[in-house]
């Protein structure tokens, strides 16, 4: 149209200098959820992951890309540190799909893991084993020869059905098997596969007896499921046993006595020859040390308080008597 | 397989068209959002595109602001409206209705600011007044771009309106979504391919509209401009 083209050469310059001012004050970043699962948020990386080898005799600490995982490792390295060990720290690399190669060939020699995730997602796809010891024997049993599993930590960041403080109260709630009276006039909210997935609504009912309401899609334990629990669009909802709203925003996650949703402990995966006894000695103390809790708290340390991760890790360090 | 035999494989199953998740009621859904979307930004930006056209002052910014706005991230905005003030209508609505505002506005006002002067001046030379040359002279001459806004917000937002799913809520966008958590490309395409085929429609349905309220002869103008 004749104006239209007119306006239009008119309007460039102006029109850029708007946008470039608009977009300026545009954009904003998120907070971020830790599923060991996934690899969705990216977090406040230190060295560049992949740039160069380390130098010989060092154990090299990887991390995957989220807050948590990057947390722990941070944890090892100063740990490690603190025993006298020559450590190089590789965190933020990527998803499993990206760092399981590494620690395969021995480029990375430990990183933080979760036992069920790693079974499922790059040991064996297959598996059914829901309990620690279960995982754990499947994946002693089928880890690759030159990696080993150390012992699990009783801390574990995995699904969980998660109901606010107040409903938990009102309901006297503190396990999923007590939801069997009141489901039916609960909506329960999750990931959009948590409807079809095997230890979603499927799982609840085989595992528990439960059928809900309804079933609301929303995101995976991220700011929507957080929202639409808060505001009482759902009743329960999947929510990662570490997030740290779950601080903030006064929820609790139900107990899984019956393990619907399989084990996640933090468990550190070593390339065997890159690490010895003192190492390994080293990382069992810190999963000895770690609780469900204790992780939950510096999860919020650093994810909404935004206090930086060493800090976080060397306060977590003291507190346990561990040196650093 | 292609997108598309996907697509075919996914549409012509009869359990799609029946029971909870059926195609029917997720249609009617998505037209609800868009409609709804539509009507509001409507009423927001035609009088306000008409009235800035009619008066020539502010043009020039209000047309760079509205092409400005049009890089708000829609699903950013909806899912900070949530997060901030939870799940109402207000919350769901909004992001659509801001995505639709621009298209409608800027062309409601060239529309009346492209007005033939010499129009305007015949009308103020047989006496109208300035309220009867807006309702007699400029608004008519300006329907087709007017309409053309209407049609282009239309397209946006029926297209955009796939992002209600994304916090809970129904429509087509459910399709994309669901499909896309559970590996479901059948669910995917066929999704993406019902949103196509309603904005096809909506095409239609506004070139039926434009038949109906925009006189023959401004048609013809419209077109040879």
């Amino acid at each position: 149209m004749r104006s239209h083209s007119v306006s239009v050469r008119r309007g460039v310059l102006a029109g850029i200098a708007t946008c470039a001012a608009l977009s300026l004050a545009a954009c904003g970043s998120s907070s971020s959820s830790t599923p060991p699962a996934s690899s969705s948020s990216p977090s406040s990386g230190s060295s560049n992951p992949l740039a160069g080898g380390a130098p010989k005799g060092t154990v090299v600490v990887g991390s995957a890309n989220f807050p948590e995982d990057e947390l722990l490792a941070e944890i090892y390295v100063q740990a490690l540190q603190g025993a006298g060990i020559k450590v190089t720290p590789k965190f933020n690399i990527g998803a499993r799909e990206v760092y399981y190669p590494q620690i395969e060939k021995g480029a990375i020699t430990v990183i933080p893991e979760y036992n069920g995730a790693l079974l499922t997602t790059s040991v064996d796809t297959t598996s059914k084993a829901a309990t620690t010891a279960e995982v754990d024997a499947a994946l002693t049993a089928k880890l690759p020869s030159a990696l080993e599993i150390l012992n699990p930590s009783t801390a574990q960041d995995k699904d969980s059905v998660t109901v606010t403080q107040a409903f938990a109260k009102q309901h006297h709630l503190t396990s999923i098997t007590q939801l069997k009276p009141i489901a039916k006039t609960m909506v329960i909210g999750g990931p959009p596969e948590f409807k079809t997935r095997s230890d979603g609504l499927v799982g609840l009912k085989n595992n528990y007896g439960l059928t809900f309401k309804s079933f609301s899609p929303l995101d995976e334990s991220g700011p929507i499921t957080l929202a639409a629990l808060k505001d009482g669009k759902v009743q329960a909802a999947d929510v990662f046993t570490t997030t740290p709203q779950i601080i903030t925003d006064h929820l609790v996650s139900l107990a899984d006595p019956k393990f619907n949703f399989a084990a996640q402990n933090v468990v550190p995966l070593v390339y065997k020859p890159g690490v010895n006894s003192k190492v390994t000695s080293v990382l069992n103390e810190i999963s000895a040390k770690l609780t469900t809790p204790g992780l939950l708290a510096m999860d919020k340390a650093i994810i909404i308080d935004k206090d930086p991760y060493a800090a976080v890790a060397a306060g977590w360090l003291k507190a346990v008597g561990i040196k650093s | 397989m292609s997108f598309l035999s996907f697509a075919w494989d996914w549409l012509k199953s009869p359990a799609q068209w029946s029971g909870s998740g059926d195609i029917q009621l997720r249609i009617l859904q998505h037209l609800y959002y868009t409609g709804l979307a539509l009507v509001v930004a409507a009423l927001i930006a035609l009088p306000l595109g008409v009235l800035i056209g009619h008066y020539g002052r502010g043009g020039f910014l209000v047309v760079n602001l509205a092409n400005a706005w049009r890089a708000i991230p829609t699903l950013g905005l909806l899912v900070l409206l949530v997060v901030l003030f939870g799940f109402n209508t207000v919350t769901w609505l909004l992001p659509l209705v801001v995505l639709a505002i621009p298209a409608i506005l800027v062309n409601a006002y060239e529309g009346v600011a492209g007005v033939d002067a010499d129009l305007k001046d015949a009308a103020r030379g047989m006496g109208m007044t300035d309220g009867q040359i807006l309702r007699k002279v400029e608004i008519p001459v300006a329907l087709p771009l007017i309409m053309l806004g209407l049609r282009t917000g239309a397209i946006f937002v029926v297209a955009t309106a796939t992002i209600e799913a994304e916090i809970g809520l129904g429509g087509l966008g459910r399709y994309i979504i669901d499909g896309l958590a559970t590996s479901n490309y059948g669910e995917v395409a066929g999704g993406a391919v019902l949103v196509v085929i309603l904005a096809l429609l909506v095409q239609v349905v506004f070139v039926g509209l434009r038949y109906l309220v925009v006189p023959a002869p401004l048609r013809a103008q419209a077109r040879a401009s």
